[in-house]
């Protein structure tokens, strides 16, 4: 059973390789080979999963080992699968969700020259995130960790004719490494404190190690989910990342790659349970990137980055509760796993509508598209209600729990954290109503042409403005689009019940995160009906301002705040101003010392003995007489030297 | 007297030779202030000689004398060789050790 | 003569005086004098009051040593070079060296201060005289020292001089390459040429020189170049005398009409009278 785990990684390795390295033959059938190959890997993963539900719980785990790595004296790591729980839970989100958007890509790429060349991204990037998530090591979970940065930054840069998808994947990237640095420097730091980098062991050790060294570690990890996860402060890459084909917004940056983070603080538990301190920063991560992303996601117009907002805000919930602890771990990956299902069949929809209406993403050009998009508009409204947490569906159960989880805390801490995951969910209400009711309700804009809003003033070109516009005619996506769409809405509908019949979820899990139950100082039913306050106030605030009212197709100016949040709540200015100018600062400063001190002191010795040279030189006249002068002069001093020595 | 007085001469002698020597430019006059010099040691090798009552004094002097005699014939070989090349007997002229 | 005391005697001492100035003299004119002649006698001069001072201090044999050998040979040859060699017979004494007088003349100074002040404080109280040293005879006691103490010194000052003579020989020997031309050859050469056909013309054609130093005038009483050795020529040893012959050719004239009482009335006449020197040369040159 535990040979089939390689079988997981080898099979969209192998798919990548093949689609990468086939050249233009394999054009015309690229996009079957790489789904074929997802859906392998997934009915592997369903077999394992099969498998693994026969065992009972305390001998659930698989392990295998391929090959020793990197042997170095006391230095060791392997290539070794470790298959548990929490593995398994993501190998079938991955490969399930990934199986999906690969099918869907079919449809959604048609039309792309280079889609075998995409094919083989996403097969790479299956490969690099399943190797992530079954490494049984700190090591071998970098390779994928690093393995689905590039496949990100491949895919978000996948129409490098645009200068903007090729700077977006560069600022991908480079924002990524900060996070790769603090996780390179956490390896070290595991390797100085505990010799080895497999999970078993490290986790095992934290109970005899220092606070501070667990700390320092944890900081470092947090750093690296920061990174990975979109999260205050690294999370300014995730928006522009939307330049990315719409697939790979769903998979990559809504599904399961900016989950990572998540994976690793949840896979590290044990570590994070020791170091309070570093809990306490995940916890305040969290709750800041949930209300920074919600508010983001209020202000934006563009549709995916509308959703790229409300992703970084989901993802703040699930760092926020696995920053809990053990009350917490389960419902992260809870929710995550739902909100795998929910935005990834929103980004879907949202792609659906963009090839529906000539690749729009300006919400405000859209508009009553409920009757042109029937099966886009009832598979959307359903994930709008899962990730609003409408009472029965998928958001509900875990953002539900997730809320509970953060009063359980106790004390001011739980209030504010609380406090916080109630608001985040009134904005989510808000903000996914508003994408929604500019989206599928309301008049049809888009029948009129544009005019140039002062936010994108060179958004439109010149000629749809001098009354050539020809509209767009909304249409219904093929079958190959709509079905997976409709296979995540069901999940969005059922997947959260379904993990809640008896705690079935927490059950699942607690071998590997463990759980402890909470003392909230309100009860769940308390909790629950305050989020249906917030609920209906964001849904009816919303309602109240897009519903009613005609939705203008040129943006207003705005209060201050939709004007930073317009500007992604100025994070780009910050890093602007703090980093870019203060790195060019250092620069010139350095630059300077460098001129002034270094080559001054160099250059000036050159030039002080070039110049004694140049005075030394003059003795050199060439003339036996100067030197006659100076032997005399010479003799006169060894004269002298001796008359003074015999005086002494 | 005191014959110390020698001596005083023998340093005045060998001052002037050396200050000739410095200032003048014929390679000839040049040489002869160098025999100066020479004669003037001698002078004081001679008194030392005296002052200790033996005779090495005298023969360091008769050594300086042949070997000044050689140092003469080969010196002034080189000077009139010399002359017959650059058609002068000026030492600044030899100035090739300057760049 | 031959007991020589420790201490000098008077009669030493006024030889001394006497003799000491001289020789200071003699170096002073050494370095000063601008002919190299000069230089060489001045030296010869001072060596010849050294050789007495040898005398006096008890050293016979080397005394005649200088006189024979330094300043009979070495100053000899010096004056023959000086007279091969020194065709720029005025040795300039104007400095070209910036400096360098100043520094010689300083150095000089501070170096004979430091050598005197060194002398004086050396304690040089004890004088033992050369009388027993000398007893056998100052030759015998120098042979005595040579063929013993100092054999190895002599046979290599010995091999120094052989080796002195051959370097001599071999700097300024030249080997003839060709062989001499005849004065045949030579003639036709010079006929071939055609530039001066006849012999050079002779120098002191006019009658009160007749030294070889003095240009032979050209008709219209100019010098001509030719007449005088080139070395004297380069030497700037030509005395022009073709202005004073065309003065005292004019002076004869006027004192001829004077005599005549012709030119009575004449004023410039009376005027080149009274200086006929500068007027004449001037003349001659614009002609």
């Amino acid at each position: 059973m535990e040979n089939l785990i390689a079988l997981l990684v080898a099979a969209p390795l192998v798919g990548a390789a093949l689609l990468l390295c086939g050249g233009t033959r394999l054009d015309r059938a690229g996009h079957w080979i790489g789904s074929l190959l997802a859906v392998a890997s997934f009915a592997v993963g369903v077999v394992l999963f099969a498998g693994m539900l026969g065992r009972d719980a305390g001998h659930r785990a698989l392990h295998q080992h391929l090959f020793s790595w990197i042997p170095v004296g006391g230095f060791r790591a392997d290539v070794a699968f470790q298959l548990d729980q929490l593995s398994m839970t993501f190998v079938l989100l991955i490969t399930g969700v990934g199986s999906l958007i690969h099918i869907y890509s079919i449809g959604y790429m048609e039309h792309d020259a280079r889609r075998r060349r995409f094919f083989g991204y996403l097969n790479l990037f299956l490969a690099a995130m399943l190797l992530l998530v079954l490494a049984d090591n700190y090591v071998l979970l970098y390779v994928g960790w690093e393995g689905v940065g590039l496949a990100s930054y491949l895919l978000i840069g996948f129409w490098q004719h645009k200068p903007s998808a090729a700077t977006a994947a560069k600022k991908a990237f480079l924002v990524n490494r900060v996070g790769d640095m603090g996780l390179s420097i956490a390896i070290m730091l595991m390797f100085t404190t505990f010799g080895t980098f497999a999970f078993g062991p490290v986790l095992a050790a934290t109970g005899q190690t220092s606070e501070g060294k667990l700390t320092a570690i944890g900081l470092m990890l947090l750093l690296a989910a920061c990174g990975k996860s979109a999260q205050v402060p690294l999370q300014s890459w995730l928006g522009d990342a939307m330049e990315g084909p719409t697939p790979v917004s769903a998979l990559i940056h809504a599904a399961t790659m900016v989950t990572a983070g998540v994976y690793l603080i949840t896979r590290s538990g044990a570590l994070f349970n020791a170091a309070p301190d570093a809990q306490t920063a995940v916890v305040a991560v969290g709750a800041v990137t949930l209300l920074f992303g919600a508010i983001v996601g209020c202000a934006k117009d563009d549709i995916k980055k509308a959703l790229a907002g409300s992703t970084m805000s989901q993802i703040g919930y699930m760092v926020l509760a696995a920053g809990l602890g053990p009350v917490g771990y389960a419902f992260a990956i809870m929710h995550l796993v739902t909100h795998g299902f929910f935005k990834a069949g929103l980004f879907l929809g949202a792609g659906s509508v963009m090839h529906g209406m000539n690749d729009e993403v300006d919400m405000r050009r859209y508009g009553g598209l409920r009757k042109y998009m029937p099966v886009t508009f009832v598979t959307f409204g359903l994930g709008y209600l899962a990730i609003i947490g409408f009472p029965g569906l998928s958001g509900f159960f875990s953002k539900d729990k997730i809320i509970e989880a953060a009063f359980a805390r106790g004390g001011t801490e739980g209030w504010i954290l609380g406090g916080t995951a109630l608001l985040g969910a009134a904005i989510t209400a808000f903000y996914m109503t508003r994408v929604m009711l500019m989206t599928f309700f309301g008049e049809e804009r888009w029948r009129n042409a544009p005019t140039p809003s002062p936010d994108r003033p060179s958004a439109e070109p010149a000629a749809e403005t001098r009354g050539e516009y020809a509209p767009p005619h909304p249409h219904e996506s093929p079958k190959v689009m709509t079905v997976p769409m409709i296979v995540l809405a069901v999940g969005s509908v059922f997947a959260g019940g379904l993990f809640s019949i008896g705690d079935a979820f927490v059950g699942w899990l607690e071998p590997v995160t463990s759980f402890s139950h909470g003392h909230s100082p309100v009860s769940a039913g308390v909790v629950t009906a305050a989020t249906m306050v917030v609920l209906v106030i964001g849904v009816g605030l919303a309602w109240l301002m897009y519903g009613r009212r005609p939705v203008p197709a040129t943006a207003p100016r705005g209060s201050l705040l939709t004007r930073a949040a317009r500007r992604d709540l100025l994070q780009d200015d910050f890093n602007h101003v703090v980093l870019v100018r203060g790195g060019e600062h250092l620069t010139r400063t350095l630059v300077y010392l460098d001129h002034s001190l270094v080559d001054g002191a160099v250059n000036g010795t050159a030039a002080a003995m070039g110049g004694l040279s140049g005075r030394l030189r003059r003795l050199q006249t060439g003339f036996v007489r100067s030197y006659a002068v100076q032997m005399l002069g010479g003799a006169a001093v060894l004269v002298a030297a001796t008359l003074l020595m015999r005086g002494v | 007297m005191n014959p110390v007085y020698y001596l005083y001469l023998a340093a005045l002698l060998f001052t002037i030779g050396a200050a000739g020597v410095l200032i003048r430019r014929n390679a000839i006059v040049v040489f002869m202030c160098i025999e100066l010099m020479l004669n003037a040691c001698n002078l004081a090798f001679v008194t030392f000689s005296r002052m200790h009552g033996n005779l090495d004094g005298q023969i360091i002097a008769f050594f300086t004398m042949v070997v000044a005699a050689a140092e003469v014939v080969v010196g002034l070989a080189i000077i009139v060789s010399i002359f017959r090349t650059r058609h002068s007997a000026s030492v600044d002229d030899a100035s090739l050790m300057k760049l | 003569m031959t007991a020589l005391a420790a201490a000098a005697s008077s009669g030493e001492a006024v030889q001394f005086w006497i003799l000491g100035i001289v020789a200071v003299v003699g170096a002073l004119c050494t370095i000063l004098m601008k002919r190299a002649v000069h230089s060489a006698l001045s030296l010869a001069g001072t060596m010849i009051v050294l050789a007495v001072f040898y005398l006096a201090n008890g050293a016979y044999f080397l005394g005649i040593v200088q006189i024979v050998v330094y300043t009979g040979a070495i100053m000899m040859l010096f004056l023959f070079v000086v007279m091969l060699v020194g065709v720029t017979a005025a040795d300039s004494l104007k400095e070209t060296l910036k400096g360098q007088r100043w520094l010689a003349a300083g150095l000089g100074l501070g170096f004979g201060i430091l050598l005197i002040a060194g002398i004086g404080n050396a304690s040089l109280k004890q004088f033992n005289g050369l009388g027993d040293a000398n007893a056998g005879g100052n030759v015998q006691g120098l042979a005595a020292l040579i063929f013993t103490k100092y054999v190895f010194a002599f046979e290599l000052t010995g091999a120094l001089l052989i080796t002195a003579v051959v370097g001599a020989m071999v700097l300024t020997h030249r080997e003839r390459t060709e062989r001499a031309r005849t004065q045949r050859e030579r003639s036709q050469a010079r006929i071939r040429e055609g530039k001066q056909v006849t012999p050079l013309p002779a120098p002191g054609v006019y009658a009160r020189h007749n030294a070889v130093d003095i240009p032979g005038l050209l008709p219209d009483g100019t010098p001509s170049e030719l007449t005088v050795s080139p070395t004297l020529r380069e030497r700037g040893q030509v005395r022009d005398v073709s202005g004073q012959a065309l003065a005292d050719l004019k002076a004869l004239e006027r004192r001829s009409q004077e005599w005549l009482g012709r030119g009575s009335g004449s004023g410039s006449g009376s005027g080149g009278a009274e200086r006929p020197g500068p007027a004449a040369p001037k003349e001659g040159a614009q002609k």
